[in-house]
C-alpha cells in the first residue's frame, strides 16, 4: 500500500511543481498518472523514490516513511522500486545484458561492483527477463545499437531485475509508435497482472488509459484534479484536466 | 519592417563614424604591437644575414643521419704571395697522370683574387680548398666557405682571395677532394638521437601513465555534477574529518607493524614465494566471506562484528603479501643473470618495482585506513544525526565540530610551520588551531542540526582552485623543482611531467564528467546503487572515449613538452637538441628535429587507429 499524504515540490526558484497531493495506491494495482506536460507528473513519480527530494508531506510505503529514510535505509527501498523512463535511460556504451544487470546494484555489495562482477544466479536471471521481453538475441549487443522499442524493453527487464514491488513508469511510452506503445504496455499489464507488482505510469493518451489502467489520478498544474476509473473521465473531467480549450483525440 | 530600415539609414552616420573609429583604433593598437615586437625587415635585407639564413636552413634541411666511408684526393700546388723580385716564378709541370691543380697566376698579392683549375679528379666530389704555409705546414687556412665541388669528368674551376700570408718561401695550395665509397652508414648523432628519442618517448608515456591513473579519481572529485548532490549532516563531516588524521596514524602505525613482520623473511626467496602465493589468496578468500555479493536480510550484530574482524585480518594478509612482493622481487631483480646481460633492465624494473612498492606501501596503508575510519565515523555521524533528539545532535555537532575545526586548521597551520619555519607556535598551531575551532562552533550553532551541508560543493571548490594552481605552474618550472629533488635526468622530467598531467587532465576530465547524459545516471540511481556504483556502471562507460583522446593528446604533449624539459636538465631528446644548437650544430639539430616530428606524427596516426577502436 503506497499511501501519499500532502505531498508538496518546491523547486529552487520558486516553481510549484507538486501542490498538497493526497492519495493511496493498493498494492497490485495499475495506476495511471495523466495530466498535461508540465503538469507535475514526473516529478510526482521521482519524488516516491526520491530522485527528486519533496519539500513536504509524507510518502508511506508499507506504512514506512519513504521521505524520512536514511541513505542506508533508501538504498534497500530503491531496489524494491523499479523504474523505467520516457527515454529508457540506458547506458548506451554498454551491452544489453550489463544494462540489464545494473538492476541487481541495489543488492550488490559495492565492493563486487569495484571489479565489475555480478554473481552467476543474476547473470542466469538476467538471460531470463530478456526472454521474458523476447530480445534475448540481443543480449551481447551495445545499447545504443538496439531501437526504440527494444531499448525500452531492456529497461522494462532491468527494473524487473530488481524484484520490485512497485514499478515506476514515467511515459514509457511517449517516445514509441503506437504499435511499440501497445507492445510495452502489454508487457507492464503483464507485470502487473502475473507478478501483482503495482505499477504507477504516466500517459499521455487516453486511448492507453482507458485499455490498461485500473485506476487514474489527474494533475493539472501541480494539484490532484481528478481520481477515479478510467471510464469516469467525461467531457468535463477532460476539460478539468486538460484545460477549457483542449479537444479530445482518439 | 521598411521603418526599420529607414531607422537604420538614418542612423547610418553614426554608425559609420564609429566603425572608422574602431578600424582606427585597431590600427592603432597594432601599430602599437609593431613597435613593441620589433617588427623589422631591414636586417634581413643584409647579405651577411640573407648568407647565415641559407646556410643554416640548408643544414636543417640535411639531418646529419647518413655517412659513409670516405677516401681523400689531397692535390697540392705550389704559389708565391707576393710575387718573388726576380719575376713571375716558373713552377714544375704538374704530373698529369693523376689529379693537378692550376693556379693562376702562379703568385699575387695577399688579397688578389687568383684562380685555381682542377683536373682529372674523381667525378661528382667535393672538400675544401686549403692553403698551407711554406714555413708552417700544420697551420693550415680554409679558403672560400664552401667546398668545391668537381663535375662529371673531374674538373673544377674556382676562385679564391689569397690570405694576408707573404712569404718569400714557396707556400701551397692544398685540395682534398672527399669520396664516398661502400654503403651508408648511422652517424653518431642518428645513434644518439635514437637513443634519446625512445628516452623521450618512454619518459612521456611513464608520465601519461601515472598521471592518468591519478587524474581519473581526482576528475570525479572535481565534477559539478557528481559532486552537488553530495550532502551529509554536520556530526557526519565533523567525524569524518576526525577520522582522516586518525585513521592515516593508526593504518601507518599498522602497516609499519606489518612491515616488522616481513622483515625478518626478506631475503629468502623461497619464503617470498610461497607468501606472494599464500597471502592474496588467504586474502581472497576471507573477503569472499566477509563481503557476501548479496545480502537480502541485514545480518545480526555478532555477525557484522566477525565479518569487520575477518576483513581486518584479510587486509593485513593482503599488506603483508605485498610487502613479500616488493622483497621478491628486489631479490630477484639483484640476481645477475651472466648469459643474459641484455636482460639487465628487467632486473632493474623489478627491483626498482619492489622499491617502490615497500616505499609507497606504508603511505597506502594510512591512506586506505584514513579513508575507512573517516567514512565509518562518518556514517556514526549520519546514524546519530537520524536517531537522536534535535537537541541531544546539537550539543552532538558543537563538541565535535569544534574539535574537528580545531583538528584541520591545527594540521594546516603544522603544514605551514613546516614550509615557512615561523618558528611561533602562537601563530602556527594555537592560532589556527582557535580560528578552525571558533568556525566548527559556529557551524554547529548557527545551522538546524538536522540540515545537511554541501560537503561535496566544497570539495568541489577545493579540488578546483588545488588544480587551476598547480596547473598554472609550467611543467619547465616543476621539472627545476624535481631536478633538484631527484638529480638531473629523465626521471625529473618524467615526475614533473606527470605532475603536469595529474592536474591538467584532472580538469578536461572532469569537463567531460560533467557533460555526459544524466538520464542513465538517474537509472542507475533508482536501482539503489550508492555513489561508487552509479560512477562505475553510468559515468564510468559514458566517458571512456573522451578519457582515451585526452589521455593520448596528453601523450603527445608530454613528447614535446619533454624536448622542452630536457633543456632545464628533465631528461630526453631537449638536452641533445639544445647542445647541438648552442654548439651551431645544426644538421645534428635538424636530425632531433626530424626525429620529435616523425614521434608525433606517428603518435597522431596511432591514437587515431586507438579512438576509432575503442569508441
Amino acid at each position: 500500500m503506497l499511501q501519499i499524504k500532502n505531498l508538496t515540490k518546491i523547486y529552487e526558484g520558486g516553481v510549484k511543481a507538486l501542490d498538497n497531493v493526497s492519495f493511496d495506491v493498493p498494492d497490485g494495482q495499475f495506476l495511471a498518472v495523466i495530466g498535461l506536460s508540465g503538469s507535475g507528473k514526473s516529478t510526482l513519480l521521482r519524488c516516491i523514490n526520491r530522485l527528486i527530494e519533496p519539500t513536504d508531506g509524507e510518502i508511506l510505503w508499507n506504512g514506512e516513511d519513504i521521505t524520512k529514510a536514511s541513505p542506508e535505509e533508501m538504498r534497500r527501498i530503491r531496489r524494491k522500486i523499479g523504474m523505467v523512463f520516457q527515454h529508457f535511460n540506458l547506458v548506451h556504451r554498454s551491452k544489453v545484458i550489463t544494462n540489464v544487470l545494473a538492476g541487481r546494484l541495489g543488492y550488490i555489495n559495492p565492493a563486487w561492483s569495484l571489479l565489475n562482477r555480478f554473481p552467476k544466479d543474476d547473470i542466469q536471471k538476467a538471460i531470463k527477463q530478456l526472454e521474458r521481453v523476447g530480445i534475448a538475441d540481443k543480449a551481447d549487443h551495445r545499447a545504443d545499437e538496439l531501437s526504440g522499442g527494444q531499448q525500452q524493453r531492456v529497461g522494462i527487464a532491468r527494473a524487473l531485475m530488481q524484484d520490485p514491488d512497485m514499478i515506476l513508469a514515467d511515459e514509457p511510452v511517449a517516445s514509441l509508435d503506437p504499435v511499440l506503445a501497445h507492445s510495452i504496455m502489454k508487457h507492464l499489464e503483464d507485470i502487473n497482472d502475473k507478478d501483482g507488482v503495482t505499477v504507477l505510469c504516466s500517459l499521455h493518451f487516453l486511448d492507453l488509459v482507458h485499455r490498461y489502467a485500473d485506476r487514474v489520478v489527474a494533475l493539472n498544474q501541480g494539484q490532484l484534479v481528478f481520481e477515479g476509473l478510467p471510464s469516469e473521465i467525461d467531457d468535463k473531467k477532460f476539460k478539468d484536466i486538460y484545460g477549457r480549450d483542449a479537444e479530445r483525440v482518439g | 519592417m521598411t521603418e526599420q530600415n529607414n531607422k537604420n539609414k538614418k542612423a547610418s552616420p553614426w554608425k559609420s563614424i564609429q566603425l572608422g573609429l574602431a578600424v582606427l583604433f585597431g590600427i592603432v593598437v597594432y601599430a602599437y604591437g609593431f613597435q613593441i615586437t620589433k617588427v623589422d625587415l631591414e636586417d634581413l635585407r643584409s647579405e651577411r644575414r640573407q648568407e647565415s639564413l641559407t646556410r643554416v636552413m640548408r643544414a636543417l634541411a640535411k639531418p646529419e643521419i647518413f655517412e659513409y666511408e670516405q677516401t681523400e684526393e689531397i692535390v697540392n700546388s705550389p704559389v708565391y704571395i707576393t710575387c718573388p723580385a726576380s719575376g713571375e716564378p716558373t713552377l714544375p709541370e704538374p704530373d698529369k697522370s693523376g689529379p693537378y691543380l692550376v693556379i693562376a697566376p702562379a703568385c699575387a698579392e695577399p688579397g688578389e683574387t687568383v684562380q685555381v683549375e682542377g683536373f682529372n679528379f674523381a667525378p661528382n666530389v667535393s672538400g675544401p680548398l686549403r692553403f698551407v704555409p711554406g714555413s708552417d705546414p700544420a697551420n693550415v687556412v680554409t679558403l672560400g666557405r664552401d667546398n668545391v665541388e668537381t663535375d662529371a669528368s673531374g674538373h673544377f674551376i674556382y676562385e679564391f682571395v689569397l690570405p694576408e700570408r707573404p712569404s718569400d718561401d714557396v707556400q701551397f695550395i692544398r685540395a682534398t677532394l672527399k669520396q664516398n665509397v661502400g654503403a651508408p652508414r648511422l652517424t653518431q648523432t642518428a645513434k644518439d638521437t635514437w637513443e634519446k628519442i625512445v628516452e623521450t618517448v618512454f619518459l612521456a608515456l611513464l608520465a601519461t601513465t601515472f598521471g592518468t591513473f591519478l587524474a581519473i579519481p581526482l576528475s570525479f572529485v572535481a565534477a559539478r555534477n557528481l559532486m552537488k548532490p553530495v550532502r551529509s549532516p554536520l556530526a557526519s563531516i565533523a567525524f569524518s574529518l576526525l577520522g582522516w588524521p586518525l585513521g592515516i596514524v593508526i593504518g601507518y602505525v599498522i602497516v609499519r607493524f606489518v612491515e616488522g613482520l616481513s622483515a625478518p623473511f626478506a631475503g629468502n626467496i623461497p619464503i617470498n614465494l610461497v607468501s606472494i602465493i599464500a597471502a592474496p589468496a588467504l586474502m581472497i578468500f576471507g573477503l569472499r566471506w566477509a563481503l557476501p555479493q548479496e545480502e537480502l536480510v541485514k545480518p545480526s550484530t555478532s555477525m557484522q562484528l566477525m565479518r569487520w574482524g575477518v576483513l581486518f585480518v584479510s587486509v593485513l594478509l593482503g599488506f603483508f603479501g605485498l610487502f613479500q612482493l616488493a622483497d621478491l622481487s628486489k631479490n630477484l631483480g639483484q640476481i645477475k643473470i651472466e648469459s643474459f646481460e641484455w636482460l639487465a633492465f628487467l632486473g632493474n624494473f623489478l627491483f626498482q618495482t619492489g622499491d617502490i612498492v615497500s616505499i609507497i606501501t606504508p603511505a597506502l596503508g594510512g591512506l586506505a585506513a584514513g579513508g575507512v575510519l573517516s567514512s565509518f565515523m562518518g556514517k556514526i555521524g549520519q546514524r546519530t544525526t537520524e536517531k537522536l533528539s534535535p537537541a541531544t545532535v546539537k550539543l552532538f555537532n558543537i563538541v565535535f565540530a569544534t574539535l574537528a575545526g580545531a583538528t584541520v586548521f591545527g594540521l594546516l597551520g603544522l603544514l605551514v610551520e613546516w614550509l615557512y619555519q615561523i618558528g611561533n607556535p602562537t601563530y602556527t598551531v594555537w592560532g589556527p588551531g582557535i580560528t578552525g575551532g571558533v568556525i566548527g562552533l559556529a557551524l554547529a550553532i548557527f545551522t538546524n542540526p538536522k540540515d545537511t551541508l554541501p560537503t561535496g560543493l566544497v570539495i568541489y571548490y577545493v579540488t578546483r582552485t588545488f588544480l587551476n594552481g598547480l596547473r598554472s605552474i609550467e611543467a619547465l618550472v616543476m621539472a627545476i623543482v624535481f631536478v633538484i629533488a631527484v638529480g638531473i635526468g629523465p626521471f625529473a622530467g618524467m615526475m614533473a611531467l606527470a605532475l603536469h598531467t595529474i592536474v591538467s587532465l584532472a580538469k578536461l576530465y572532469s569537463e567531460q564528467v560533467e557533460s555526459i547524459m544524466a538520464g542513465p545516471l538517474e537509472a542507475i540511481q533508482a536501482t539503489g546503487a550508492n555513489r561508487l556504483q552509479t560512477i562505475i556502471y553510468a559515468v564510468v562507460p559514458q566517458i571512456v572515449p573522451p578519457y582515451i583522446s585526452y589521455t593520448m593528446y596528453r601523450w603527445d604533449i608530454n613528447v614535446r613538452m619533454s624536448t622542452i624539459i630536457g633543456f632545464v636538465g628533465g631528461g630526453g631528446i631537449g638536452f641533445l637538441l639544445q647542445q647541438n644548437i648552442n654548439l651551431l650544430n645544426y644538421r645534428a639539430a635538424s636530425a632531433q628535429m626530424f626525429a620529435i616530428a616523425i614521434v608525433v606524427s606517428l603518435m597522431d596516426y596511432v591514437s587515431s587507429v586507438m579512438r576509432e577502436k575503442a569508441v
